[in-house]
């Protein structure tokens, strides 16, 4: 029903856009990892592995990434954690304010994430909120110091991040389960616990992943919440990307870790997805 | 504690307690902001005291922060204009066209809502820079309008499979053209999606950080107007523009469900992408 020309006509011009601006760009990631800096400053387009031997043999690259993906699983463990319970709750047991606690939920999505993480800081400091409350109930006679600039804190500032994130997908997951297996088995004599374990839980399973992926995925990239609440110790590995991109000034070398991180990222989400697969029952 | 009583039959009464206890977690830093902003002692210190509005008042005086929301603007609507412009076609051809890399084209918008911002910001950085412009608003903005097509793209496109063909085909078997098709019968009907997608796209660019945090040249957008001056210490005029931005939104939410519950009384703004964006990672 569609002529040829009108199918070109709304097939180029994305295509086009899309080429130059997304793959264009990714390709010159991969491109510049492969690059090096000369001691004056410019890029030198010499094809080398430099970049990636100096990622092996200078250990605080590996260290922080490690350090950061554990960031980024703690958040995950949190958000499922905080946001599976929320969803289910929602989901089953809310009745007649079903729609309007899922508003409530996705509402801080709509909070900028800088602000939020801003206001995690007017709260955790050595004289933020929570320091001059306890003082103030007599829990403690000096702040305590190790809420701010701490990887505590940019687990629990991403873990309020992406809750909502993980919350989303579950809850769409749990939606999608027919009410009448749930009834089933509850007729057939199978307790709560049961129901739950043996139905819900197993057909939700692709929610879980996607949740799962988001938030680990989107907290492992973070740079903001590390350089706002993190402190020395709690760098991650976005920042030292950061770190090569100004002051440093080392983009071969950045590039290298960045193409290392969307490498990791792609394989995550290509894993996920093949589980999803496999866990949905339609 | 109202939150217990439910209408199905069994409810165990800490799932929720527990449930509460989330939404205090998710909310509570949103309540300290606004309390705060009102607070005369600062950002910190407990229990809040000196009610004031004296940081408002100096919001209103700060001509900086005033531009930079302007900028803001300005990007937020040139982004949603471009993404949009590309999003509608890139719909239309995942919808009704086939070409060689479809698959692929579809995972590549996707993908700057998925990876992490810095990855895209970089990547923009080196292609601008390279092709030797000079980063200003310009470069955000196309940065912005390109990373959003994908919500313009799912959520239109989503639109399109409800869409009923026939009344496209009547058009064209009545002697409408292609052109005169899309604009009278295809583009009335996918009103919806289309606003919805603005709105989303428009909230999400004048949030977003990590990819203009690279292609920032001289003039600061809101957020990195924010940022910069976190970095030199917090002030509860931080904590007033928030707490305007957020009433903003809520305005903005509650106006989009009205629209959308008078047209069809499903509302999901915001949610679409997310699970869009899981199926098809």
């Amino acid at each position: 029903m569609f002529s040829r020309a009108y199918k070109t006509a709304v097939t180029v011009p994305p295509l086009l856009w899309v080429t130059v601006f997304l793959l264009v760009p990714y390709a010159l990631l991969f491109c510049y990892s492969f690059w090096t800096v000369s001691p004056a400053g410019n890029i030198v387009h010499h094809w080398n592995l430099g970049n990636y031997r100096e990622l092996l043999q200078v250990h605080v690259y590996f260290q922080t990434l490690l350090r950061s993906m554990w960031v980024a699983a703690r958040v995950m463990l949190l958000a499922l954690l905080l946001g599976y319970p929320l969803a289910y709750y929602v989901s089953f047991h809310a009745g007649a304010r079903k729609d309007l606690l899922y508003q409530l939920v996705i509402i801080p999505l709509w909070v900028s994430y800088l602000v939020r993480a801003y206001a995690w800081k007017t709260i955790l400091g050595s004289d933020g909120v929570l320091n001059t409350l306890l003082q103030y109930v007599h829990l403690t006679r000096h702040p305590v110091e190790f809420l701010l600039y701490s990887p505590f804190a940019v687990v629990l500032t991403l873990t309020h991040i992406y809750t909502p994130f993980a919350f989303l997908p579950i809850y769409a997951s749990l939606e999608h389960i027919p009410r009448n297996l749930v009834e089933a088995s509850h007729d057939l004599g199978a307790s709560p616990l049961q129901t739950f374990w043996r139905v819900i839980l197993p057909l939700s399973i692709p929610g879980v992943l996607a949740g799962a992926t988001f938030a680990f995925v989107l907290s492992l990239g973070d740079f903001l919440a590390p350089l706002l609440l993190g402190g020395p110790s709690g760098i991650m590995i976005s920042n030292i990307v950061v770190s090569l991109f100004g002051a440093a000034y080392n983009w071969p070398l950045g590039a290298a870790i960045s193409l290392c991180m969307l490498l990791l990222v792609i394989s995550l989400l290509f894993l996920s997805e093949r589980l999803e697969k496999k866990w949905s029952f339609s | 504690m109202e939150l217990l009583v439910s209408a199905t039959t069994h409810n165990p009464r800490w799932l929720g307690i527990y449930a509460l206890l989330v939404f205090a977690f998710l909310y509570l830093p949103i309540l300290v902001l606004i309390v705060y902003s009102f607070n005369g002692g600062g950002v910190g210190g407990f229990p809040p005291h000196n009610f004031t509005f004296s940081w408002y008042r100096m919001l209103l005086g700060d001509g900086a922060m005033w531009e930079s929301v302007l900028n803001s603007l300005a990007v937020a609507l040139a982004a949603m204009a471009i993404s949009l412009l590309l999003g509608i076609p890139a719909a239309l051809a995942l919808d009704r066209a086939s070409f060689p890399g479809k698959a692929a084209f579809r995972r590549l918008v996707l993908l700057p809502l998925i990876l992490p911002g810095i990855i895209t910001g970089l990547s923009l950085l080196m292609l601008f820079v390279d092709m030797g412009m000079r980063l200003s608003l310009l470069t955000i903005t196309l940065g912005h309008g390109t990373a959003l097509i994908s919500v313009a793209t799912t959520d239109i496109f989503a639109g399109l499979q409800k869409l009923d063909r026939a009344q496209e085909e009547a058009s064209l078997d009545l002697g409408a053209n292609y052109w005169q098709t899309f604009w009278r019968v295809t583009l009335p009907n996918l009103r919806l999606p289309i606003i919805g997608a603005a709105l989303l796209i428009f909230t999400l660019s004048m949030d977003e950080i990590a990819v203009s945090f690279f292609l920032i040249g001289r003039d600061n957008t809101l957020p990195l107007e924010i940022w910069s001056r976190l970095r030199r210490g917090m002030t509860p005029e931080i904590n007033a523009i928030s707490t305007v931005i957020f009433v903003f939104s809520l305005v903005a939410i509650v106006l989009w469900y009205r629209l959308r519950a008078r047209a069809e009384g499903q509302p999901e703004l915001g949610a679409e992408w997310v699970e869009t964006a899981a199926a098809g990672s």
